[in-house]
């Protein structure tokens, strides 16, 4: 590189729109391909986008702090967009007051199950006790599994790269194996997605349909009440 | 827009003042939408003091514009995941394995309680 395109490239690194305009262009071409894909579960987008941009911050040098920087004002608006589920809540109030007796039954069988399989999953291969904690409220949305993981003696670090990988393995495989099950009522999958894959999940829900992803909002909003109030008991009760 | 978008940011403000106060096991935005339903279920009886963004659809073409690219919000996180991978340490094969797992059983019984009850409440087909 010239000495001018060097020094360009410096005063470029630094600032925070480079890297707000790479998170918008990363994902605009990953959901371009999604697209492509006919919107295939495999080809998602928010995974695609995290690899594209990943590899373009190792090649560069550059380190997550520089980007997120940039990236702050995409993350920021994560909290509004939450508050805006009131909006689509609202508009299928109807269908979500019918659905409530499935819901509660629903939420208490699935956080359950989510939570106990993957402490039981660790602890049959011996994985030491911070680790499980680390891993049991990977379900729930960042903030909180965060919190519940450090009460429990876990890695909120830890925790937190699990959440996310938990809610791009969840957006990717939910619709499809509900699918294969013949389970095809919108507010059984939205609801599944949401519990088992928080926000990302939810996300996913919202682009098969409105009813999915309201019913998506609603269970991960109650997972994190359940999960946080579940996995002191379970862990008292493994004897922990 | 301006309107709606001050209205949003003040329900997740109060959610974020009572999750602290409180101590609730909830995040400040999720608290927030419990104010912004409030809003807008009161919207009827609010028509006279509130502003015109809560009546005149503004407020759900902001929220909808918000939804409809709720992915792209994930990125910055995600990006942070592909950098910190390394944090899964030597534990990494279970965790993937107890990961996968669990995300496969509880979505299953999720979406198969929901529907079994749901038919149950509705007397639908078996």
């Amino acid at each position: 590189m010239s000495d001018a395109g060097f020094s360009l490239w410096v005063y470029l690194a630094e600032r925070p729109l480079t890297w707000l305009t790479l998170t918008l262009a990363g994902y605009a071409v990953a959901d371009a391909l999604a697209v492509r894909a006919g919107r295939h579960p495999l080809v998602n987008p928010v995974l695609i986008a995290a690899a594209l941009i990943g590899a373009v911050l190792m090649a560069t040098g550059t380190p997550y702090a520089v980007y997120f920087d940039g990236a702050q004002f995409v993350h920021f608006l994560l909290g509004p967009a939450t508050v805006a589920l009131a909006v689509p809540l609202y508009q299928h109030r109807a269908e979500v007051r019918r659905a409530f007796l499935p819901m509660a039954a629903a939420l208490i069988a699935g956080s359950l199950v989510t939570m106990a399989s993957a402490v039981g999953l660790l602890a049959a291969f011996g994985v030491p006790r911070a680790v499980i904690a680390s891993m049991a409220p990977k379900s729930v949305t960042a903030a909180i599994a965060m919190a519940v993981s450090g009460s429990l003696g876990g890695d909120a670090a830890l925790t937190s790269v699990l959440v996310i990988l938990t809610g791009i393995f969840g957006a990717i495989v939910a619709l499809p194996l509900l699918a294969r099950v013949r389970i095809t009522d919108d507010r059984a999958r939205g609801f599944a997605t949401g519990l088992a894959a928080h926000g990302i999940g939810t996300a996913r829900a919202f682009q098969s349909s409105a009813l999915a992803g309201t019913f998506a909002a609603i269970a991960m909003a109650l997972n994190a009440i359940v999960t946080a109030l579940a996995a002191p008991v379970l862990f008292r009760l493994m004897g922990w | 827009m301006i309107q709606s978008f001050a209205i949003i940011l003040a329900c997740q403000l109060a959610g974020e003042i009572l999750a602290r106060a409180s101590g609730l096991p909830l995040p400040g935005p999720v608290i927030g939408i419990g104010f912004l339903l409030g809003l807008l279920l009161a919207r009827g009886q609010l028509a006279g003091l509130m502003p015109g963004a809560l009546n005149d659809g503004s407020l759900e073409a902001v929220a909808g514009a918000l939804l409809a690219h709720l992915s792209v919000l994930f990125v910055p996180a995600g990006v942070g995941v592909i950098q910190r991978l390394d944090i899964l340490g030597q534990h990494w094969p279970a965790l993937a394995v107890a990961l996968v797992g669990s995300s496969l059983l509880g979505i299953l019984a999720t979406g198969m309680v929901f529907l079994l009850i749901d038919r149950w409440q509705n007397g639908g087909p078996r």
